[in-house]
């Protein structure tokens, strides 16, 4: 949004019939969109689909072209709630976050929306944050579909498929009136490849028009009796009504031989998987082409049973591939095997783990077990009975070091956590919860701060219980942390309006670092740039004093831990009553580099004068402690070890990718660590007063060096 | 089974190195050649400085069944763009002997967990090689990321290099290259990186460098001094040959500390060592221990490294010899350490006078940062320096040395009876060191060291408890490991 430019992704999206699309997933999901009439789309950043927002909000010119609504929600339960604009009218909406936090925190919207029914495509795009690479809890967001009757669409993993099932899922919703949840995962939202493009559409109707020309239907109206009756209505017609939709558009796939002794069922996105496994196997071939009968759901929810029954018929057994817990679709399929009265076996978690991704490995043992167990001659005699002993490769499980996602270079947050680490030396270890975010980090190794994560905007919340404080005759108070993002987010109403009204005695850290930058660095209410879209620059301590909170500290320029520290002890040692709140504010220095570095780098080309500071250790007055390391973690902050046999530590050693922010020699200097930091500030295109001067000084400090040589011994380096 | 077999290949990275750039560049080489290509990635938080993968697969024609994770076994060509990210390659099993080119950057890049230990907690990248040895079928392995530092580019571009030098990739060094040159931004210096990675590759994997023996550079000085350098090279001489080299280094450190009568002094210990020593090896020993020991850091000493022109030539070449440069040092003074250069009997006075210790103590104690560059300050810390006349006079000499002494009687105690805790015991030294509170620490982990030590002495196993204390107390900063150790000692 404010500093990474989508220029070449908006052009793209200007692609007209019979051109090629290449690129990831989640932007041509964006394409489809508008190739599918849509006539608003919403939604709250976060990977995997964070480039949908990204694109969207730099395509302002040919979304106002189309006549199409963009909104950048607040949060999740915004994006929801904003479809409800498909209740009444007939217009495309499609909205998007990642899941299943994001249906989480829309569900109270999207349980409303699915008791409406819809009139109008309503699609929500879920980037489903599960397996490796994930940042959230592992679960599903497969339940929500089916506790509020909305149906799911899980589209096989390439670009032509998750273009087609954009255009499916507005039709299935239009056909059911009922709102299409179309999930994506990780690696399907960053997969790349191309599609033919078609040209993009103007919605039918618009929201300007509809807004000129506002209807509304009572039965849709979620209220007794009418609620009643959209549950009867859910069951009666929408879901008959998505069946017949889904059997004859042929939504579901089935590949491979018409007759074979046994057969896998899958979901659409673990199709590539289950064929990878096939071809390791020597079953299926390059080109994808299969001799394991496999019917590929790419509705997940809800199931069609005649489809699945038919594709049983004649077989001696099945495999479900499912990946995630617990095994919804197994458990319906078993439920129709049952019922129709079927000899088929049914094979799913008893093969495959019930807990966790699908891996490569863990896909070729389970349908290697399948068959080997249900077809055993179908597996080629080597795999069989392998007989080549595996070489032995030496074991590296204790040599190679986890590397875990922490601060960047160079980092504004690290400080902060820095001077929490020395309040805690001084004040004694304290109940600290934190939120969502990059903050988060913070709880891994230097820091180890924080153990509750509750929830985006929650980290005070959940320290709700603690907000007594001293006021209940505890000698300590809490700490929460919260990011400026969750701040927006959620956190002024659920977190800092439960801290006020209940006249918490707790101490609250706002980082505030101008972004959302977790997500991609996008802007929130409080970001410092200009942006033409969107209110920017509205302080988080005027929300906070706004909704009464008054002892409110303001830090900005949170490389200053001496300061840092001095605040964070005062917000826990203070007599004052109620919410202690301090405001940490520096900007990301991700994003500050991305915006600062070209200009910097512009106007040393131009002879302009720059200043480049960078960082130091003095290899001879370290003395190879690390406790420097133990209160920064700066990726740029390593060891060097040295060629002196009598050192038997590496030395702290500060490397090329500094940004020269400060942190560590502010840290050295406000913990008392060592002498040992030094910065070296590089002055490009110096004037020609300052340049004499320069020379005047190295000539006077070169000639006392050279007195002070002269009368001992030097030794050289 | 007619279609051409699909070409895998994963990149493992740390966050931030421009593995994206890498998997980009591979790809679109890839489809402006007419093949099949798929790349994917799992972005998101592990950007951020955590190990990360890129994964491709491509094909010379149709639409293949293209899977979007690497399988353990099933990896033609691993890039791993730093060393531990080549072992957690080989660990997750993408590297197999049958099949597998691996390219692998041999620089480190440090996880948070090797360098907050103590002592050395970095892992060892020996291994690491030694199993790629075996793992790989084919192996390119060189410091890619020096190679594109020196090119003023990053390590996407060399490895991108050593890629198309490898020949494993149907394509072309052009057409490789016109992809970096379609990318735009710094492309120059990308294809200076990629022109160094690609004969990187060629020449294949060099040898483990063998660290060059460190010779005895002259020192520089008036006459007289280096008359009697000489004087004490020739005692060095005198020693057991095995400890003559560490006593060579640690005379050149305690000399260059303060003067040759200190080189003197700290071969008379050496001397007291050898009388005890069997084979040279406990004096080799004490000449690395007693040297740092000698050589305290004091205000002085830093003053002096401050101030050095060895450290202005060395700040000035890695900051590419600026017209201009500006220096600022972070220093921390405390009262203490002032009070500590007193005369030792005017200091200890000043100790003994809480008060005013403490009234001295909020005069000085706060950070300063000295613009070293400029006359004033440098004046400052040269004058400093300039104390090292006087320093022997000092408290905090007195207090080294009472220590040093205190030390070296305690071990050398067991030399004749039990060499091995000996040698434990003057290495227990190295838990002291740092400034202020990091010295304290270091201190009082000595301390418990010595006594837990001296709860063993009688046992036969005694050096070994006191490796394990020291191991212990080198493992965390507070020193919770060494209390384990401690507790199972008294147990006994």
């Amino acid at each position: 949004m404010a500093e990474r430019s989508f220029k070449a992704e908006v052009a793209d999206l200007r692609k007209g019939a019979g051109e090629v699309f290449t690129g990831e997933g989640i932007l041509a999901i964006t394409k489809a969109l508008l190739e599918n009439g849509v006539g608003y789309v919403g939604g709250y950043q976060g990977a995997p689909i964070s480039h949908l927002m990204d694109v969207l909000a730099d395509a302002e010119d040919l979304l106002a072209e189309l006549g199409v609504r963009f909104s950048a929600s607040a949060s999740e339960a915004a994006a929801g709630a904003m479809l409800a604009a498909s209740v009444h009218y007939p217009i495309r909406g499609a909205v998007t976050f990642k899941g299943p936090v994001g249906v989480n925190v829309a569900s109270d919207a999207l349980a409303n929306l699915a008791s409406s029914g819809v009139t109008g495509g309503a699609l929500i795009i879920v980037g489903e944050d599960y397996g490796e690479g994930s940042s959230i809890m592992q679960e599903r967001s497969h339940a929500f579909a089916m506790k509020s009757q909305f149906w799911l669409l899980d589209p096989r993993p390439n670009l032509p498929s998750i273009v087609k099932a954009v255009g499916d899922g507005f039709a299935l919703s239009e056909a059911s009136n009922t709102p299409v949840m179309l999930m994506v995962r990780i690696r399907a939202c960053h997969v790349t490849g191309q599609f033919t493009a078609k040209d993009n559409r103007r919605p039918p109707l618009s929201v300007a028009e509809a807004l000129d020309a506002p209807r509304r239907k009572v039965s849709r109206i979620v209220l007794p009796p009418m609620s009643y009756a959209q549950e009867h209505d859910k069951i009666t017609h929408r879901w008959p009504a998505a069946l017949r939709f889904i059997r004859e558009q042929g939504l579901n796939e089935v590949f491979g031989p018409s007759q074979a002794k046994v057969g896998i069922v899958c979901q659409g996105g673990m199709y590539n998987g289950v064929i990878r496994a096939l071809q390791r196997l020597g079953l299926a071939d390059e080109e994808g082409a299969t001799q394991v009968p496999l019917y590929c759901l790419n509705v997940t929810y809800p199931i069609v049973p005649e489809e699945f029954l038919a594709f049983c018929d004649g077989k001696e057994a099945v495999l479900v591939v499912e990946e995630g817990q617990p095994e919804f679709i197994e458990q319906h399929l078993a439920t129709h095997l049952l019922r129709a009265g079927s000899a088929t076996r049914l094979h799913g978690k008893d093969l495959f783990p019930m807990a966790g991704e699908y891996t490569g490995k863990v896909m070729l043992e389970a349908v290697e077990g399948f068959l080997r167990r249900a077809a055993p001659a179908l597996l080629a005699a080597v795999v069989r009975a392998p007989n080549t002993p595996a070489p032995v490769i030496p074991d590296l499980s204790k040599t190679v070091p986890v590397r875990p996602p922490g601060f960047c270079t160079g980092c504004p947050e690290r400080p902060i956590f820095a001077a929490m680490k020395l309040v805690q030396n001084e004040l004694g270890p304290h109940q600290i919860s934190a939120d969502i975010g990059c903050h988060l980090f913070a709880s891994l190794p230097p820091f180890n701060i924080g153990g509750a994560t509750m929830g985006y905007g929650l980290g005070p919340a959940s320290n709700a219980a603690f907000d007594g404080g001293k006021a209940s005759g505890a000698g300590k108070r809490g700490i929460a942390v919260i990011g400026d993002g969750g701040f927006w987010h959620n956190g002024l109403t659920s977190s800092f309006g439960t801290m006020a009204f209940n006249k918490s005695d707790g101490v609250a850290v706002v980082v505030d670092n101008f972004y959302s930058a977790a997500t991609g660095g996008q802007d929130v209410m409080s970001s410092r740039a200009q942006n033409p879209t969107k209110a920017t620059n509205h302080p988080i301590s005027k929300a906070l004093k706004g909704i009464g909170i008054t002892w409110v500290r303001q830090v900005d320029r949170t490389y200053d831990v001496a300061k840092m520290r001095d605040v964070l002890r005062e917000a826990l040692t203070t007599d004052a009553p109620g919410p202690k709140v301090i405001v940490a504010s520096s900007e990301c220095m991700l994003n500050k580099q991305r915006r600062e570095k070209p200009l910097r780098e512009a106007a040393i080309r131009e002879g302009r004068r720059v200043e480049a500071p960078r960082f130091g250790v003095d290899e001879a007055v370290c003395t190879g402690d690390h406790a420097c390391i133990r209160l920064s973690g700066c990726p740029s902050l390593s060891l060097k070890r040295l060629d002196d046999p009598l050192r038997d530590d590496p030395v702290a050693s500060i490397d090329t990718s500094c940004v020269g922010c400060g942190n560590c020699g502010e840290v050295a200097e406000a913990a008392i660590l060592c002498p040992s930091f030094y910065e070296a500030r590089v002055v490009h295109n110096p004037g020609p007063f300052e340049r004499r001067m320069a020379g005047w000084r190295r000539a006077v400090i070169g000639w006392l060096m050279r007195k002070r040589a002269s009368g001992r011994l030097e030794f050289g380096e | 089974m007619s279609a051409a077999p699909i070409l895998k290949l994963a990149v493992m990275a740390v966050g931030g190195q421009g593995g994206g750039v890498l998997a980009n560049w591979i790809e679109s080489t890839a489809r402006a050649a007419g093949w099949a290509v798929q790349a994917t990635s799992v972005a998101g938080v592990a950007q951020r400085t955590g190990a990360t993968i890129y994964y491709l697969e491509m094909a010379p024609s149709g639409a293949p069944g293209f899977a979007l994770a690497p399988s353990a076994g099933d990896v033609d060509i691993l890039i791993a763009a730093e060393m531990m990210e080549v072992g957690r390659a080989i660990l997750r099993g993408f590297v197999t002997p049958d099949r597998t080119l691996l390219i692998g950057s041999t620089h480190r890049a440090l996880a948070v967990s090797e360098k907050i230990a103590p002592g050395d907690g970095i892992a060892n990248a020996g291994e690491v090689r030694a199993a790629a040895e075996v793992a790989a079928q084919g192996l390119i392995l060189a410091d890619f990321e020096a190679l594109a530092l020196s090119a003023g580019s990053v390590i996407s571009a060399s490895l991108f290099g050593a890629l198309a030098g490898s020949g494993a990739l149907p394509f072309s060094r052009e057409a490789c290259e016109g992809a970096i040159r379609a990318g735009g931004k710094g492309k120059e210096a990308s294809l200076r990186a990629f022109a160094l990675g690609f004969d990187a590759a060629l020449a294949g994997v060099p040898p483990v460098a063998q660290p060059v023996p460190a010779g005895t550079p002259r020192p520089q000085g008036p006459a007289h001094l280096l008359a009697d350098w000489q004087a004490l090279q020739d005692r060095v001489r005198t020693l057991p040959a095995p400890a003559q080299a560490m006593a060579l280094a640690g005379l050149r450190k305690v000399v260059g500390f303060q003067d040759p009568a200190y080189g003197g002094e700290y071969l008379d210990r050496l001397a007291r060592v050898m009388a005890l020593d069997r084979d040279g090896i406990l004096t080799r020993e004490a000449a690395k221990h007693i040297a740092n020991a000698m050589a305290y850091d004091d205000v002085i000493r830093v003053a002096d490294e401050k101030t050095s022109a060895v450290r202005f030539a060395r700040i000035d070449a890695e900051m590419g010899s600026p017209k201009v440069l500006e220096l600022t040092d972070y220093t921390h003074p405390r009262g203490e350490e002032i009070v500590s250069l007193l005369p030792a009997r005017l200091g200890g006075w000043v100790h003994s006078h809480p008060r005013l210790l403490a009234w001295i103590d909020r005069r000085v104690n706060k950070g300063r940062r000295l613009r070293t560059d400029r006359l004033g300050p440098f004046m400052q810390l040269w004058l400093l320096a300039g104390l090292r006349r006087w320093r022997r006079g000092s408290l905090r000499h007195a207090q080294e040395i009472a220590h040093l002494e205190g030390w070296l009687d305690r071990a050398l105690a067991y030399a004749l009876t039990n060499p091995a805790l000996t040698m434990e015991l003057l290495k227990a030294r190295r838990l002291i060191k740092g400034y202020s509170d990091t010295h304290a620490r270091g201190l009082s982990k000595f301390d418990r060291v010595m006594q837990g030590a001296a709860l063993v002495v009688g046992r036969d196993d005694a050096a070994d408890w006191v490796r394990r204390l020291i191991t212990a107390a080198l493992a965390d900063e507070d020193g919770e490991a060494l209390d384990g150790v401690v507790q199972t000692i008294r147990s006994f």
